[in-house]
């Protein structure tokens, strides 16, 4: 009885739309390698394309002839902050869309949540205690890590709680975030300015900050988690659909909203600790990902990260044009391009 | 079978239901009707094991509803709940296809794939299957979520007030495939309606709730009566048995001067 004509008609137009669903990736994906490469090539003295090409062939192995300055700055300096960028970008991007799924809500992200705000106030926290004697390098991130996961652990504790709905949720985080500034006014108000001024550069946010050893440390952690979330595509897409039709098709609501809170919670503090706060990618991603290839998580999760990692990468390259030769803080950059970018997106969604 | 013994359900001092025994036999079609707020959809997510009942017990072939082995459970359970808003960037395919969530993999295979187009086909929606959800109209998304419950092939089917936003041709394409689907493949199908025209029509067995009480229980037929719609929903009616003996109810208009109560 079954219409096998228009059953193979939609099996084609499904393989399709993957098909659609994957070529954006590849775009992205390319976009995303361009602007890593002009990232490299750009700075106090411009590279050119060829050479950071070059630099980075004969880094994996490939008998290019390039000078010794070149490959040294490429290496030591650039490389590390370009792959910083890259990645906090990604894992920003993958945090606010797992947020905005788990919340079943579009204006969702572990900043609005208050996880970004809970790291700065660690970070200053340290930095007025004078790094507890420990080396600034290494005492700052960790302030800044055990505060957002703090943080993060009270709305653990709601989120395990039965008949709590997302809405309220994200009441409570909005409610830390702003108690996690006020915490972080008060650290600053006690501080001396010059102390107060380390505080401050420390919130803008900064790739400066990258050193190989964190990048491979922020890189694996990003990885593990990413791949994890991706196990349960499935699930989250089903989350979507509503918590009570969630758990009627069998997903185990508590649980999956617990361990993704867990998993963004430990991307973020890990991203955060290390770079500052950044701001707006976390929610912006995952809505221009959404627009592109809709919420079927298997698509939606690695492109938010591909548009996070693009965001951050081109506003790394942004923050070096801006005032050739000085250093802009980056988290500044993205809100100022980003905000015009996200308003022509929401007026344009009309369609 | 599913069972019921004694159950008592309860918000601290709030009672929604109490002292509820009933059996519900497999490939029968259960219609519970009742008034607004009598704990009609309660009792459906007490049966999911999604409300913790204060007393009592639920069984299905002699199996006890263990709040530790909730998920094997709710296997056998597909459950459509009432709220039908479907605000989501997935396609009707997709939609459906999270019917057999457990299945899913990152690459779909055209069994699973044709299999949700074949649930789709059978109530007649295989041409929106491509469709984004968002684009629905509140019937379609109703019919979208009933073929994404028949997806899960559930021996136990719960549906929450299906037709609340069906056409007629709707109402008859869904209730018609729940009953054959329900003496085929001998599930045990349960649902709400409003309708007591229709609840006539398809319930091989009528449950009546009324404020967290079962007053009535049996055959149409048999418990369809006026004195019964009267006590339960306080309205006076006629109820007649039409061509194929099944009991049809007319409520009686009042009078422009009735208190408005």
């Amino acid at each position: 009885m079954i219409n096998s004509t228009l059953v193979t008609d939609a099996v084609n137009a499904q393989r399709r739309s993957e098909k659609r669903r994957w070529f954006v990736i590849s775009c992205l994906m390319l976009v995303l390698l361009l602007s890593f490469v002009f990232d490299i090539a750009t700075g106090p003295s411009m590279l050119g394309i060829a050479d950071v090409a070059n630099a980075l062939a004969n880094m994996l192995g490939l008998p290019v002839e390039v000078s010794r300055t070149t490959q040294v700055i490429v290496t030591n300096l650039r490389l590390p902050i370009a792959l910083m960028a890259v990645i906090v970008g990604g894992s920003l991007g993958v945090g606010g869309a797992e947020m905005q799924t788990l919340l079943n809500n579009p204006m969702a992200s572990p900043y609005t949540l208050g996880m970004a705000a809970a790291a700065g106030f660690g970070a200053a926290l340290m930095l007025y205690l004078g790094s507890l004697g420990m080396n600034a390098q290494i005492a700052v991130p960790i302030g800044a890590f055990v505060c957002c996961m703090l943080s993060a652990s009270l709305l653990f504790g709601l989120a395990m709680m039965r008949h709590i709905t997302s809405g309220q949720l994200i009441l409570a985080g909005i409610a830390l975030l702003f108690l996690f500034q006020s915490l972080l006014s008060l650290v600053q108000f006690v501080s001396s300015p010059e102390l107060s001024q380390q505080i401050l550069f420390w919130l803008f946010g900064s790739l400066t900050k990258a050193t190989w050893s964190n990048v491979a440390i922020t890189a694996g952690v990003t990885l593990v988690c990413v791949l994890v979330l991706m196990k349960d595509a499935w699930k989250l897409t089903a989350l979507r659909l509503g918590e009570e039709r969630a758990k009627s098709l069998g997903v185990n609501v508590t649980r999956l909203r617990l361990k993704t809170l867990i998993i963004v919670a430990i991307m973020t503090a890990t991203a955060t600790s290390f770079v500052g706060i950044i701001g707006f990618i976390g929610i912006v991603a995952p809505n221009i990902a959404r627009m592109l290839v809709g919420e079927d998580q298997r698509y939606f999760l690695p492109l938010s990260f591909l548009v996070g990692a693009f965001l951050l990468s081109s506003a790394s390259v942004l923050s070096k044009a801006i005032v050739p030769g000085s250093l802009f803080p980056i988290g500044i950059v993205t809100a100022i391009i980003g905000v015009p970018f996200f308003f022509w997106l929401i007026i344009g969604k009309k369609r | 079978m599913l069972e019921v013994n004694n159950l008592r359900l309860a918000f601290d001092d709030l009672v929604l239901a109490d002292d509820i025994s009933f059996r519900l036999d497999s490939g029968q079609t259960h219609v519970i009707i009742g008034p607004n707020g009598t704990g009609k959809s309660t009792l459906l997510k007490t049966l999911f094991g999604d409300l913790q009942p204060q007393q009592g017990e639920v069984r299905f072939e002699g199996e006890l509803l263990n709040r530790k082995h909730l998920g094997e459970w709710r296997q056998r359970f597909g459950y459509m709940p009432q709220d039908i808003r479907l605000d989501v960037g997935l396609s009707v395919l997709e939609v459906v296809l999270l019917g057999q969530l457990d299945a899913l993999s990152l690459k779909l295979g055209n069994r699973l794939l044709e299999a949700a187009l074949e649930a789709l086909d059978q109530i007649g929606l295989l041409h929106l299957a491509n469709r984004d959800v968002r684009t629905l109209s509140g019937g379609q998304c109703q019919m979208v979520l009933f073929a994404q419950a028949l997806m899960r092939q559930p021996k136990i089917l719960m549906l929450d007030e299906p037709v609340s936003a069906l056409d007629l041709h709707f109402q008859q394409v869904l209730l018609d495939h729940l009953d054959k689907n329900t003496k085929q493949h001998g599930w045990v199908s349960i649902m709400i309606l409003h309708d007591l025209n229709l609840a006539a029509q398809y319930a091989d067995n009528l449950l009546v709730l009324k404020e967290g009480k079962l007053v009535a229980q049996g055959a149409p037929k048999d418990i369809l009566t006026p004195e019964l719609v009267h006590e339960v929903y306080g309205v006076t009616a006629e109820v007649m048995m039409d061509s194929a003996g099944v009991p049809f109810v007319r409520t009686q208009r009042r009078g422009p001067h009735a208190p408005l109560t």
